[in-house]
């Protein structure tokens, strides 16, 4: 393998016809960084993943390694020369050849000698724990079996680049978790640069060093885990990791300090107390502030686990009307409405809600929210969020 | 479940078992009664050993081989590039596939006939190659070996090309990416991956075009020379049963034929195993 | 999605192909169809003169109305009894998996692989035995032993579509074979058995080799008079010979073209697995 330092794409865009799948996409992959690509369907993750590979043409952008310049959209180095690996949804075995011969198959392109052919292999079949399934044919196995014969054919050839798209995907839930397992500890044992593309916020949050949030053709956000999960940048993105309770209010009053701001918001009848921790110079402070300055509405974004049924010191209170609610175990999911005593002709916000206590349909609530614990994002509701 | 389902589905089988046996298993039965005994139904070999001594009818073997053999190759063998380069679907597909279906449905005869007066010394086609000085003279197309194989050709390759195209479409382009990226250029991915997962469709396509080519009849009768260097086994069948009411002879023609076409398709299908060892599912992952 | 660009080589090779083959396939039709028409056309690209009296030469030289009529009598009436014949063993072959399922699916596909010379000649003979033969029952019977196994063959991955829980559903509520049969089966496997239906009579009008070997006087179909007259060439001008042509090719084609609504050329040749 080729050794490499960072793998560079920069403003890369494809489109089809007169839709663009993936618009203005930049990234920097370090060496061993494991970076998730996660959205929903159609947001062009796997898209941006086939530019990558060189399968797909791109419409413009360029994609470097170190200083080489792998493509510029005129020319491209072809996906067989770039030394990357990729593990496919639908595993994409070759069907008359046995998982020796599939394994074996880069190495055998690679004139390598037959000894050492032989050593790799089963160095590497043991590393996924298939050691003596080397002569049976893929469809004589489980999709577990024969997605981790597809990954030891990536990584018997020491890939630069090792993409993988939603690998997990066609598994049965026990198998994903099985298999994420053994994908982290394969990563953690041989540090591959790993491009993970999924649906799923779990795998991305378990799984990857960084994580990229795609929707509609374009990067939503990208940082860590923790990052992604407790401050996400936008609507979007903090729906998409377990946000709920988007409601729409009016800035009353706005208190700018040196680390962070402390807004009242009106949402219907009622008033919420936010500390949002966004130092001077943070764009969403400064979103915020104009939204206040020109009484523009904003968009609270509140975990259901942080909205608490009972009251506390120093938290905002809510009143709010149980329509639903579902036994989860150790806690209960609740919907419910807000209490609107004097109603403007509407409906009261939809409130999704933990408890841990028992509640029955249509008692009424009290609800906490700690100050701490709310978003709000000046845009307005996710969907409009598509810019 | 088993034991009465099966039995209620046996009734389902009996028109097409009273069929195969009374129009199929009977001819054929009686065709091999008839080439072993004389007319007076007496016990012999003379059908046979007339055939292979009689030097003008053994020939005839020799003949249709090295028209079917040849042309099935050609057919196949052409079909396969061409199927292969269309597998993604292409511009114009849906007329290219009615030109191909035409001479199909034609069917043999229609064909024939038309070549006689298009590729005949004055038809269009010596015409354009004259004018386009690639011949000098016009060129023999018709009443010889020529004729007959391309007639062949005009109608075997269309069959083996469909089949085939069905065949390499329904191979997952996933393998080939998956080929692609594991190192392979396109032809190490042709010949590694997607040529085994195609030899079923082959070795089919190929017993189906050597039987057409092999039973060749009316073509070789209007396109070529039928008293000699295009006399095919099926004439000679055909002669010895309506021209001089020999049936037993017929028959024992008839014999040959069937037997060297088991022959050959048994070796193609010997080919296919030794080839394609793995799995039968053709990858769709 | 594309894996790679097609080269350009190898596209023009492949343009060039398919415009020798489409230019051969539309050359032969045509001249037929020109000559036809023609008079002292002997050399050159055109004729010099154009006339229809060829066509009323072969109405009077043979009896068009009947050859149609036994043309398309055998052909549908071929269709029909396949139909009859195969679907209940396509269904029978379709859902089970028994021991002998292999054997006897080669069995039925024997016809196809066995040269029709092989079997006709002695079908001939037993025709002519049973006093079948130079009648149109017995073109009838004699093309049945091509299009029952290539109708099995298509209409076997239709049925194997339908899943069978519908089946055991309708069993549940009550309903006994034949029910099941005409309410569920044949409706749902309708498009395939239409599809069949479509390739057979396609099929039966262009066969050749077993029709010759029965036919008659009055029960031959359009090909083969048509080789006869071809065959016989000194007995007849060849425009008149292109006129009998041109009414089968004009048959045949509008079968195709009525086929094709329904069916894509791929389906026309079967894929077998």
């Amino acid at each position: 393998m080729k050794d490499f330092k960072r793998i560079s794409v920069r403003r890369m865009t494809k489109r089809f016809g007169d839709k663009t799948a993936v618009h203005d996409f930049s990234l920097e992959l370090g060496k061993g960084e494991f970076v998730a690509f996660l959205g929903p369907s159609g947001c062009g993750k796997s898209t941006a993943l086939n530019c990558i590979t060189g399968l797909i043409p791109l419409t413009s952008g360029e994609i470097f390694i170190d200083d080489e310049c792998i493509d510029d959209s005129r020319n491209k180095v072809p996906p067989e020369k770039r030394e990357f690996g990729m593990v496919f949804q639908n595993y994409a075995l070759f069907p008359h050849l046995t998982v020796r011969e599939n394994v074996a198959f880069g190495l055998k392109l690679r004139r390598l000698g037959k000894a050492e052919v032989e050593r790799r292999v089963g160095e590497v079949l043991r590393l996924v724990h298939l050691e003596g399934y080397a002569a049976k044919y893929p469809t004589q196995m489980s999709g577990g079996e024969q997605q981790r014969v597809a990954i030891a054919r990536c990584i018997v050839l020491e890939p630069r680049l090792l993409l993988l798209d939603e690998p997990l995907s066609n598994l049965d839930a026990k198998l994903r978790v099985e298999l994420r397992y053994e994908l982290k500890a394969l990563h953690e044992r041989l540090k591959v640069t790993t491009i993970y593309v999924t649906h799923d916020q779990t795998e991305a949050l378990a799984l990857s060093d960084r994580i990229v949030v795609l929707n509609f053709g374009r990067i939503q956000q990208v940082g860590p885990p923790s990052e992604i999960f407790s401050n996400p940048s936008n609507p979007f993105v903090a729906d998409f990791v377990g946000y709920k309770n988007a409601w729409a209010g009016g800035i009353e009053a706005l208190k700018e300090t040196p680390d962070g701001l402390e807004v009242r918001i009106r949402v219907q009848k009622n008033s919420l107390d936010a500390r949002l921790p966004y130092p001077a110079g943070d764009p969403r402070r400064e979103g915020i502030v104009a939204a206040f300055r020109s009484g523009s509405p904003v968009c609270t974004a509140i975990r259901p686990e942080d909205i608490v049924a009972g009251s506390r010191p120093g938290a905002n209170s809510l009143r709010c009307v149980a329509n639903l609610v579902e036994y989860q175990g150790h806690t209960s999911q609740v919907r419910a409405t807000l209490e609107n005593p004097a109603s403007e002709g509407g409906a009261g916000a939809l409130v999704d809600m933990r408890s841990s206590v028992d509640v029955a349909m249509g008692e009424i609530v009290e609800a906490s929210i700690a100050t701490d614990r709310i978003l709000l994002f000046p845009e307005g509701l996710p969907e409009a969020a598509a810019s | 479940m088993r034991g009465a389902a099966r039995g209620s589905y046996l009734y389902l089988l009996v028109p097409a078992l009273v069929f195969i046996i009374l129009l199929f298993l009977y001819p054929f039965f009686y065709g091999l009664y008839l080439s072993l005994t004389k007319a007076n139904g007496t016990f012999t070999l003379t059908n046979y050993a007339r055939f292979f001594s009689d030097a003008r009818d053994f020939r005839t073997v020799w003949t249709t081989l090295s028209i079917a053999v040849p042309v099935t190759f050609v057919n196949v063998g052409l079909a396969i590039p061409f199927a292969y380069h269309m597998r993604r679907g292409l511009r114009g597909e849906k007329l290219i596939s009615f030109f191909l279906i035409v001479p199909i449905t034609l069917g043999t005869v229609l064909v024939s006939e038309g070549m006689l007066t298009f590729m005949g010394p004055n038809g269009w086609l010596n015409q354009l190659l004259i004018v386009l000085r690639i011949a000098r003279e016009p060129v023999r197309f018709t009443h010889n070996y020529l004729g007959v194989v391309i007639s062949l050709g005009l109608q075997g390759f269309p069959y083996a090309f469909l089949m085939l195209l069905g065949y390499v479409s329904g191979i997952s382009p996933d393998l080939e990416k998956a080929s692609q990226m594991l190192g392979a250029s396109r032809i190490q991915t042709f010949w590694r991956v997607l040529f085994p997962l195609m030899v079923p469709g082959i070795a089919i396509s190929f017993c189906l075009n050597f039987v057409m080519a092999f039973s060749v009849f009316p073509s070789a009768v209007l396109l070529g020379q039928p008293s000699g260097p295009t006399r095919v086994i099926s004439i000679a069948a055909y002669q010895w049963a309506f021209e001089k009411f020999n049936f037993n002879a017929a028959s024992a023609i008839s014999m040959v034929m069937a037997a060297i076409e088991l022959v050959v398709i048994g070796i193609i299908l010997a080919w296919r195993g030794r080839m394609y060892k793995g799995a039968s599912i053709v990858g769709k992952g | 999605m594309q894996v790679r660009g097609k080269s350009k080589l190898s596209s023009a090779l492949f343009a060039i192909a398919i415009v020798i083959y489409v230019g051969n396939v539309l050359g032969i039709t045509l001249t037929v169809v020109l000559n036809s028409f023609s008079k002292g056309w002997y050399s050159g690209l055109l004729p010099s003169f154009l006339t229809g009296e060829w066509y009323k030469y072969v109405a009077s030289d043979h009896d068009i109305p009947n050859l149609l009529a036994v043309t398309f009598t055998v052909a549908i009436a071929d269709v029909v009894l396949a139909l009859l014949i195969s679907f209940p063993a396509a269904y029978a072959l379709a859902r089970n998996d028994f021991k002998a399922k292999g054997l006897l699916l080669s069995l039925f596909l024997l016809p196809m692989i066995v040269p029709p010379m092989a079997y006709g000649i002695p079908l001939a003979m037993l025709c002519y035995k049973f006093h079948l033969a130079a009648r149109v029952v017995g073109v009838i019977i004699v093309n049945l032993v091509p299009i029952v196994p290539f109708m099995i063959l298509v209409l076997m991955p239709f049925i194997e579509q339908v899943g069978t829980n519908l089946e055991s559903a309708a069993k549940m509520l009550g309903a006994k074979r034949p029910t099941i049969f005409r309410k569920i089966l044949i409706p749902l496997t309708l498009p395939g058995i239409l599809t069949a239906g479509i390739l057979s009579l396609v099929k039966a009008i262009s066969m050749f080799e077993l029709t010759y070997l029965v036919a008659g006087g009055k029960s031959q179909t359009i090909v083969v008079a048509l080789y006869a007259d071809a065959y016989a060439a000194g007995a007849r001008p060849p425009q008149a010979v292109d006129a009998l042509a041109v009414i089968y090719f004009l048959i045949a084609m509008i079968c195709l073209v009525v086929s094709l609504r329904f069916v894509s050329p791929t389906q026309m040749v079967f894929k077998l697995k």
